[in-house]
């Protein structure tokens, strides 16, 4: 643990990118094979289940620190972090241990299925074993909150220097999740067997945002649109005789989605697509919200299926009779892509449509349409333009529509976490209705530094209650408010629930009643069905 | 019966003697703990406070009317008694002891139970009956690490800086702390350079007596190329100022009680954190109020609600207070500066 220790602290003090990889490429170079495909696995987001409970974590911290549990909760508010928290509170340690980072992973693996006194046991030994940097970063494995700003193509560029093996390979040998326990370092990524990977994944290519004026790309006759559709990335693979269907997250989800159950068939062998999974009905896109009742679903019952049955979006080929497709022009794919997807003839499986046009002003009026085919906006794609890896700029561009906003009134504050930690960050926004401000959205970005200090220091001088680490404040100050989507909800007070709110700026200039009313908000779903 | 010290709007009263400890609105008659600005304000007819604190208050408060005392001595106005005991805080920092009539409380300011005796008396336990307390590092996750160790790192911290070519810029509140890193970090160097704000209260504190390293000020005439290599002290706002700018390549770094949380370390966006505090951790604190002896408890600026809870819990009659000390729970746009 010192030595993965010492690479978290590292990473840890410096935001410079070239520093973050030598400290990567130095600890690649030194660790033993096992430690390095956990830190590839931990750095790809992918590790083992939750082996303790939190609650159980702050007991044990408590009471090792002989501290009252509400202590311990109060101290975890203003820290911000659980593990840190119970790294900084603990007793220093007197014993001195070292156990490499792979020991303690496969403990933490084994640990889920221990009673709850062996639980006990262990982790307070290894508290005990540990400095207080260590502690953290082994607290951080148990609550499985591992988060410390390292990317997967920071670890690539890393692991790319370590092993001298070209980024876009090392990026494809890492999809798909790749299980430490199953795998090891020297076949995932020094001699892989492409045979034993039928299932795993191409790496996505993500479009970057088009903020500038859309006629600077260039010639129209160079670029193709598509509208940007609403739901779930996917990519569906065909190779074995079987289907699998990953997600964006890189989770399989083959399972969840039966309605593709039998393309084994239908599709040739050695092909994979890149689309999107919608809800889809009537020969309409339906709203993502009804797509999130599946998302989070394992198993989805009759009447779901029914109530919100799903389709592939196809936009792209990346695999044909077995042949890594990703170098030839998007114009090249496009076309056999319409191909293969018209052979095929399913009902799941649909073609996303080319849009015509001439001219750049032929899209504008479609773009500001597009919510209303339930659509984000619009895809603007190069002819000649390969599929790379990952967010790059320049041949992908999603043209999304302009978002809905409101005026609203913050009436709660929470502390935020991590960096945010011991700052009101954390906002809740209020509309009319009536003479009654009612809470309709939560937001926590938007602001800049400066302003979130402002913004925090009205919050402490403006206090009316504190509840934990929320405080209700005078409604006096004004927000505007964007959010992507908006729909009925029974669940909120408010009884609609907005998408991806975030804050676009403060109205210094808008007193309170000035803000809007939720029959304005309630006026933006009517004008939506 | 009315308490012997009253939280009034003005600031901490003593009722049968008419005198206030740290007010902060004008008054009459002010004793002051220590010479920082939220304790030590302006406006005051008379002023009482330590000897040590003189030069400073009056380098920052200009020509006002001070009388001083020594630690231990005592006066007495209208039979209440008054007297000024180390705090440990900074140099001239006091705790201030009123008794009458057989009562004993204690304001303890800011204080600090393990100072660098270098630079401020060690910290006295003073028994009384009512003791109010800070509360700015009032949670059990503050826990300061010895002072060498503190200074061990910065002196690596500064080698390799050095062995780079790097300016070592140590961001530090100028009343304090700046001091005490001289003091602790003295053969390191030669001479340390010092931003204004710092230089002119090491001046003032050497006339008032103070053994300090030498240090020489940075100017508009400073040549980045003569700081090469070197350290330099700056307050906290210097960091990320217009003043920085021209001093390249250089390494920053943040030595405060707060660098003891990484979300404050990391919103500090400098190159490094050093944990040393002129505040009392939380076992420093539970020291402090156990070693008074008091039944009860007063506790002010910082984590007060928390700190007076987990005291109820134990016994006393603690009670959280609102004064104008600093903003509220850690609001460290301030609190920062002097811890």
């Amino acid at each position: 643990m010192k030595h993965f220790t010492r690479l978290f602290t590292q990473l840890d003090a410096t935001t410079k990118t070239n520093e973050r990889i030598e400290a990567l490429r130095i600890y690649f170079d030194s660790a033993s094979p096992s430690d390095k495909i956990w830190t590839i696995a931990l750095f790809s987001g992918n590790r083992p289940k939750k082996p303790v409970n939190s609650k159980q974590l702050r007991q044990w911290a408590a009471e090792l620190a002989q501290l009252p549990l509400w202590l311990f909760e109060e101290t975890y508010h203003v820290v911000g972090d659980l593990a840190e928290t119970m790294s900084l509170i603990v007793p220093e340690n007197t014993a001195k241990n070292d156990v490499s980072l792979s020991t303690v992973m496969c403990e933490l693996v084994e640990l889920r299925s221990k009673s709850d006194d062996e639980k006990r046991h262990y982790v307070t030994k290894r508290w005990s074993e540990f400095n207080s940097n260590e502690r953290f970063v082994f607290n951080k494995l148990l609550t499985g909150g591992f988060r410390m700003g390292v990317s997967r193509k920071l670890t690539v560029k890393g692991l790319s220097l370590h092993t001298g093996i070209d980024e876009n390979t090392l990026s494809h040998r890492l999809m798909g999740n790749p299980d430490p326990l199953t795998t090891t370092f020297e076949k995932l990524i020094l001699s892989p067997d492409d045979d034993e990977n039928l299932s795993r994944p191409y790496p996505f290519y993500l479009a970057y945002p088009l903020e500038e004026e859309i006629g600077l790309l260039g010639k129209p006759a160079d670029w193709s649109a598509e509208y940007k559709w609403d739901g779930i990335r996917g990519q569906m693979i065909a190779r074995g005789g079987r289907i699998y269907l990953w997600s964006r997250g890189e989770e399989l989800v083959t399972d969840r989605y039966p309605e593709f159950e039998g393309l084994e068939n239908l599709l040739p062998e050695g092909v994979v697509i890149d689309g999107e999974i919608l809800a889809f009905a009537a020969g309409k896109p339906l709203d993502f919200a009804k797509l999130q009742k599946r998302i989070g679903r394992k198993k989805a019952g009759k009447k779901l299926l029914k109530e919100v049955p799903v389709v592939l979006m196809c936009y792209d080929i990346l695999e044909y009779e077995g042949r890594d497709l990703r170098s030839e022009p998007f114009a090249v794919r496009r076309k056999l892509l319409e191909k293969i997807v018209t052979d095929c003839d399913s009902s799941q499986l649909l073609l996303s449509p080319v849009i015509p046009f001439e001219a750049w002003s032929e899209l504008k009026p479609l773009r500001e349409n597009a919510r209303t085919l339930k659509t984000e906006g619009l895809m603007i794609k190069h002819q000649n333009g390969v599929y790379k890896t990952g967010r790059k700029r320049g041949e992908w561009w999603k043209w999304k529509a302009d978002p809905y906003t409101a005026d609203a009134v913050m009436i709660y504050a929470q502390r935020g976490h991590g960096r945010r930690a011991n700052l009101y960050s954390d906002y809740t926004f209020a509309v009319w209705k009536g003479d009654d401000l009612v809470p309709f959205a939560k937001a926590y970005s938007g602001l800049t530094d400066k302003e979130m200090k402002q913004v925090d220091r009205f919050v402490k001088q403006n206090t009316l209650e504190k509840f934990g680490p929320v405080r209700s404040v005078n409604p006096e100050m004004v927000f505007e408010i964007a959010f992507e989507g908006i729909v009925e909800s029974n669940r909120h007070k408010s009884g609609i629930a907005v998408r991806f709110p975030r804050i676009k700026r403060i109205r210094h200039d808008k007193e309170p009643k000035e803000a809007d009313t939720l029959e304005r908000l309630k006026n933006l779903i009517r004008v939506k069905a | 019966m009315a308490q012997l010290i009253e939280f009034s709007n003005k600031g901490l009263y003593v009722p049968p003697a008419d005198i206030y400890i740290d007010p902060w609105k004008p008054v009459n008659k002010a004793i002051i703990t220590h010479a920082h600005a939220d304790h030590s304000r302006y406006g005051m007819n008379h002023y009482l406070a330590h000897e040590d604190s003189a030069n400073v208050m009056r380098l920052r408060l200009g020509d006002i009317h001070l009388s001083t005392l020594k630690y231990g001595e005592s006066f007495v106005q209208n039979g209440v008694k008054f007297s000024l005991h180390p705090a440990g805080h900074i140099p001239g920092s006091a705790q201030v002891r009123v008794a009458y009539k057989g009562e004993v409380w204690v304001a303890g300011g800011d204080y600090n139970t393990e100072p660098d005796v270098r630079i401020c008396a060690p910290f006295e336990y003073v028994p009384c009956h009512t003791f109010i307390t800070e509360s700015t590092f009032a949670l059990p996750v503050f826990k300061w690490q010895k002072p060498e160790t503190v200074f061990t790192a910065i002196k690596n911290h500064h080698a390799q800086n050095k062995a780079a070519g790097k300016i070592t810029f140590l961001f530090a509140y100028s009343l304090g702390k700046a001091q005490r890193i001289m003091a602790g970090l003295s053969g390191e160097t030669d001479v340390f350079h010092t931003h204004g704000a710092v230089h002119n209260v090491n001046e003032a504190l050497r006339k008032q007596g103070l053994d300090l390293p030498p240090d020489i000020r940075i100017t508009r005439d400073t040549k980045p190329a003569d700081l090469s290599g070197k350290i330099v002290i700056a307050p906290p706002s210097a960091a990320g100022s217009t003043w920085i700018k021209r001093f390249k390549p250089r390494s920053t770094a943040f030595v405060s009680g707060w660098m003891r949380l990484r979300g404050t370390r990391r919103r500090r966006n400098v190159d490094n954190g050093f944990i040393l505090s002129d505040h009392a951790d939380w076992d420093g604190l539970n020291k402090a109020v156990q070693a008074t002896g008091a039944e009860r408890l007063f506790v002010t600026h910082g984590y007060t609600g928390v700190y007076a809870q987990y005291w109820r819990d134990r016994g006393l009659d603690a009670r959280e207070v609102v004064t104008d000390y600093t903003g509220d729970e850690g609001s460290e746009s301030e609190n920062e500066e002097k811890a």
